[in-house]
């Protein structure tokens, strides 16, 4: 089974063939799997060394000349070192691109906090513009940047080591599907955390919406869940930074008495190494854990 | 050779206004329709000489071609005190010598930064120092995608601006990759902090690139650096003027 950046350089090389105005700028990571696309297209497989400032000013730049630029390469490199390139080159000369990280909130967790950026998709949220998918599986990631490759606008495509056992179908303009109903509350997974969330909520009243494209967020569908149970009770489950959409949740229900919690990666660092479901656990994003801060929540 | 860029391209639909023939010695005039100050000299200013030059003799483009995907770039990346630029702009039609005097205030598209939404002819909105230089990178690799390989690229950076880390991210990168189509202008008031011990060029030449160092205020020397063949190489020019300070 290949993981989502692998499937991520399958489809953008296959991609390459098929759409003229697409190219991929990288920054060393992830070069090798770009190597035979590199090969074929010298002039739009692009890597600029390990110099994000350049990376994503240089996207920005071809975009500048009419074309689609895919920028890559682990999150804390792409959206947190060269911020400002990211608000000015592509927000402020209103041109479009596709981010495409790896690596997220947790995925190596013996590289240590350096490699780790939970803040990545709030950050982009102090951004207009940008629509921001977090694929679940694979087979998600590949749809979810298909899409995004025929478009022109500004989107960030968050890949993760952690998935779903199955793909569900996604689509960015179809909004948050409603995998179970219940009348205690709303439970809002997001991408990788829908099987963690599913298990936790076994059994409970709830009804669970899944999300892949967070932004924009799709606030009629989670009225519509949260306005069908008994209370709007709203829980976020985010595989980064606990809270990052509790405002536009919160928005969503300006106009029903509601309580949202959001769950997700704790502010503080660890300082811990170790395996992935180790962090999982330390941040209650476990099954066990989720369910004890579910229940704890949701009203008798 | 440079083809120069008094007229307008002929066969261009909607047939624009006549240009105005574009004279150096009007400059400070348009100038102090932003500044409110004859004071001002030209030579305040140290970009205006090289400006004037590329826009008169270099660029091979013209209001009528701001859209065209075969035009020269220029992006002035050193987007702080744009009088100068908006002079030289306003003096060869890309937008109404009327606008000037409106320079900064609320309903003006002329910000003391300049942004491309909003300034005819202007390539990118600028005022953060360091994004110019990797945007232009971006923009030779564009057009080279597409097979556009004659259309040539300039960008316009200070010699305080290249304190900013992204430049050399930049430099070091066009150098290898033989960036034919990018040119650089370095206007140099002797401006950054700690100076440049061992020359600006060098900074360049030692990347990769082909580097000259001119008189800044010399039309001749400027048009002669700027018009240098450099092939299979990025271009840089240091246009020296007096000393900011």
């Amino acid at each position: 089974m290949d993981t989502m950046r692998d499937r991520f350089i399958s489809t953008a090389s296959q991609l390459l063939d098929e759409e003229p105005r697409l190219a991929v700028v990288l920054a060393d990571i992830s070069a090798d799997g770009f190597a035979p696309a590199r090969r074929t297209h010298p002039d739009r497989v692009i890597n600029v060394g390990i110099r994000e400032q350049l990376l994503v000013g240089a996207g920005a730049g071809m975009a500048l000349t009419g074309m689609r630029p895919i920028v890559h390469t682990f999150a804390s490199f792409l959206v947190e070192r060269p911020f400002e390139q990211v608000k000015l080159d592509f927000g402020h000369q209103d041109v479009g691109g596709i981010l495409v990280s790896a690596a997220g909130s947790y995925d190596w967790p013996a590289g240590g906090f350096t490699h780790m950026a939970p803040g990545d998709v709030a950050l982009l949220d102090t951004l207009d513009g940008w629509t921001v998918h977090v694929p679940g599986h694979p087979d998600e990631a590949e749809a979810l940047l298909r899409e995004a490759v025929g478009g022109d606008d500004r989107v960030y495509v968050r890949l993760s080591l952690q998935e779903n056992r199955e793909a569900r179908p996604v689509s960015g303009g179809s909004g948050f599907s409603v995998v179970r109903e219940g009348r205690r509350g709303t439970v809002i997974a997001v991408g990788p955390m829908l099987d963690n969330v599913l298990a936790a909520t076994e059994g409970l009243d709830v009804t669970v919406l899944y999300a892949t494209t967070v932004r924009p967020f799709d606030a009629v569908g989670v009225r519509r869940a949260a306005g069908a149970a008994a209370t709007a009770d709203v829980v976020v489950v985010e595989p980064y930074l606990a809270g990052t959409s509790s405002a536009v949740a919160g928005e969503a229900l300006l106009n029903l008495p509601h309580r949202v919690l959001g769950l997700g990666v704790g502010r503080a660092e660890l300082r811990r190494y170790g395996q992935m479901e180790e962090h999982l656990t330390a941040h209650g994003l476990d099954p066990r854990g989720l369910r004890e801060r579910i229940t704890g929540f949701l009203r008798p | 050779m440079t083809n120069t860029t008094a007229a307008p391209a002929p066969d261009r639909q909607a047939a624009p206004a006549p240009l105005p023939s574009p004279d150096f010695r009007d400059l400070p005039r348009l100038i102090a329709l932003m500044t409110g100050a004859e004071k001002h000299a030209p030579a305040a200013h140290s970009t205006l000489d090289a400006l004037w030059v590329l826009y008169n003799r270099v660029l091979r483009v013209t209001p009528a071609t701001v859209d065209d995907p075969g035009r020269d770039r220029f992006l002035l990346s050193k987007g702080h005190g744009p009088m100068a630029y908006y002079a030289v702009l306003a003096a060869h039609g890309f937008f109404d010598k009327a606008l000037l005097p409106g320079f900064g205030s609320y309903d003006s598209p002329l910000g003391h930064h300049p942004d491309r939404l909003l300034v005819p002819g202007a390539e990118i909105g600028s005022g953060s120092l360091g994004h110019g230089l990797p945007l232009a990178v971006g923009t030779v690799l564009g057009l080279r995608a597409q097979g556009l390989t004659d259309p040539r690229v300039w960008v316009l950076i200070g010699d305080a601006e290249l304190d900013e880390g992204s430049n050399h991210e930049a430099i070091a990168h066009a150098g290898p990759a033989g960036l034919e189509q990018l040119h650089t202008l370095v206007i140099d008031n002797a401006s950054a902090t700690h100076g440049w011990p061992g020359g600006i060029a060098s900074r360049f030449a030692s990347a990769g690139w082909d580097a000259v160092t001119v008189d800044g205020r010399d039309h001749e020397a400027l048009y002669e650096a700027f018009t240098t063949p450099h092939p299979g190489r990025p271009l840089a020019v240091v246009a020296r003027v007096e000393p900011k300070n």
